[in-house]
């Protein structure tokens, strides 16, 4: 019985092959990717849809793009302060995809961000924005200078943050993801009906929308520290 | 196999440290909230930051102990 359940578990942990794309020898396209294509369309339909004429009053679901707007505004400008506006995009559509993906799991699809091919793009894409951002708002002397601050010998360990800072953003979603996800499919073994709808509330929904914040939060800090 | 089982358990045992550093801090948040609340988004803040950096710790035990278990 033990056999099987970890064999399960095991099964569930590792991306499954939904279809190969019949180029180049075949391309496997995994679940990820599968639901990845999902929350883009969710978000572009809702994005199409809510932007419809758009009132000086707002009304209806201008309304509700009008606060996430505003609030992303409002974090970017309490962390980086008035030059944060720039990352608005950016950190915004992280927030959006992240929030989507981490909860996607209370509909019964995998998270995609529970693979870490998903969660190491996602951190490779913070950190080329960090460096680009640094290169612009410093200029390209000055961002390599600060480099060896504030101390010459603290060099090497100035480029190793380069690789770590995304090691560490990619890891922490990672982990938290597919260990909530690993918990909640050992109480649906456990207990099939009533106890995991309680667990999930804390394992899908709180954890999630914590991690989106710690990730989006993070990456904002890291804006912070390279453009002043 | 066995072996790699017990490894993968003191891994996971980093969660220890873990769970006393964010109970610390949220401790000290919440004596602080009560002393000035009007600081409450600041502190808020700090405290994310601080349990975020102190739960990276107990995420690597887990995924040192993953891969333990199914890296093979």
């Amino acid at each position: 019985m033990e056999h099987t359940l970890s064999r399960e578990i095991v099964e569930k942990i590792n991306p499954q092959v939904v279809f190969e794309i019949p180029v180049f020898g075949g391309i496997p396209v995994t679940e990820t990717v599968v639901v990845t294509w999902f929350i883009m369309i969710i978000l572009i339909v809702f994005a199409l849809i809510a932007v419809r004429n758009f009132k000086t009053v707002p009304e209806g679901m201008q309304n509700v793009v009008e606060i996430i707007v505003d609030s992303i505004y409002k974090f970017l400008k309490g962390i980086i302060g008035e030059e944060g506006k720039v990352f608005a995009p950016y950190i915004g559509t992280i927030a959006l995809y992240l929030t989507i993906a981490n909860t996607i799991a209370i509909f019964g699809f995998t998270p995609p961000t529970k693979d870490l091919n998903t969660t190491a793009a996602l951190a490779i894409m913070s950190i080329v924005l960090v460096i680009g951002a640094g290169i612009k708002f410093k200029g390209f002397k000055s961002w390599l200078g600060s480099f060896k601050e504030p101390v010459w010998f603290m060099l090497p360990l100035n480029i190793l943050e380069l690789f770590v800072k995304p090691l560490s953003l990619s890891m922490r979603l990672f982990g938290n993801i597919l260990g909530s996800f690993v918990i909640m499919e050992l109480l649906f073994h456990v207990v099939p009906l009533g106890l995991p709808a309680v667990f999930s509330i804390y394992f899908d929904i709180f954890d999630g929308l914590i991690q989106m914040v710690v990730f989006i939060f993070l990456t904002s800090l890291y804006l912070k520290e390279v453009i002043e | 196999m066995s072996i790699g089982i017990i490894a993968a358990g003191i891994a996971v045992l980093t969660g220890i440290g873990a769970g006393i550093g964010i109970g610390i801090a949220t401790g000290r948040a919440t004596e602080a909230v009560a002393r000035q609340p009007e600081a409450k988004d600041e502190i808020n803040k700090t405290l994310l930051l601080g349990a975020a950096l102190a739960e990276a710790t107990a995420i690597y035990g887990l995924v040192v102990a993953l891969i333990i278990l199914f890296v093979k």
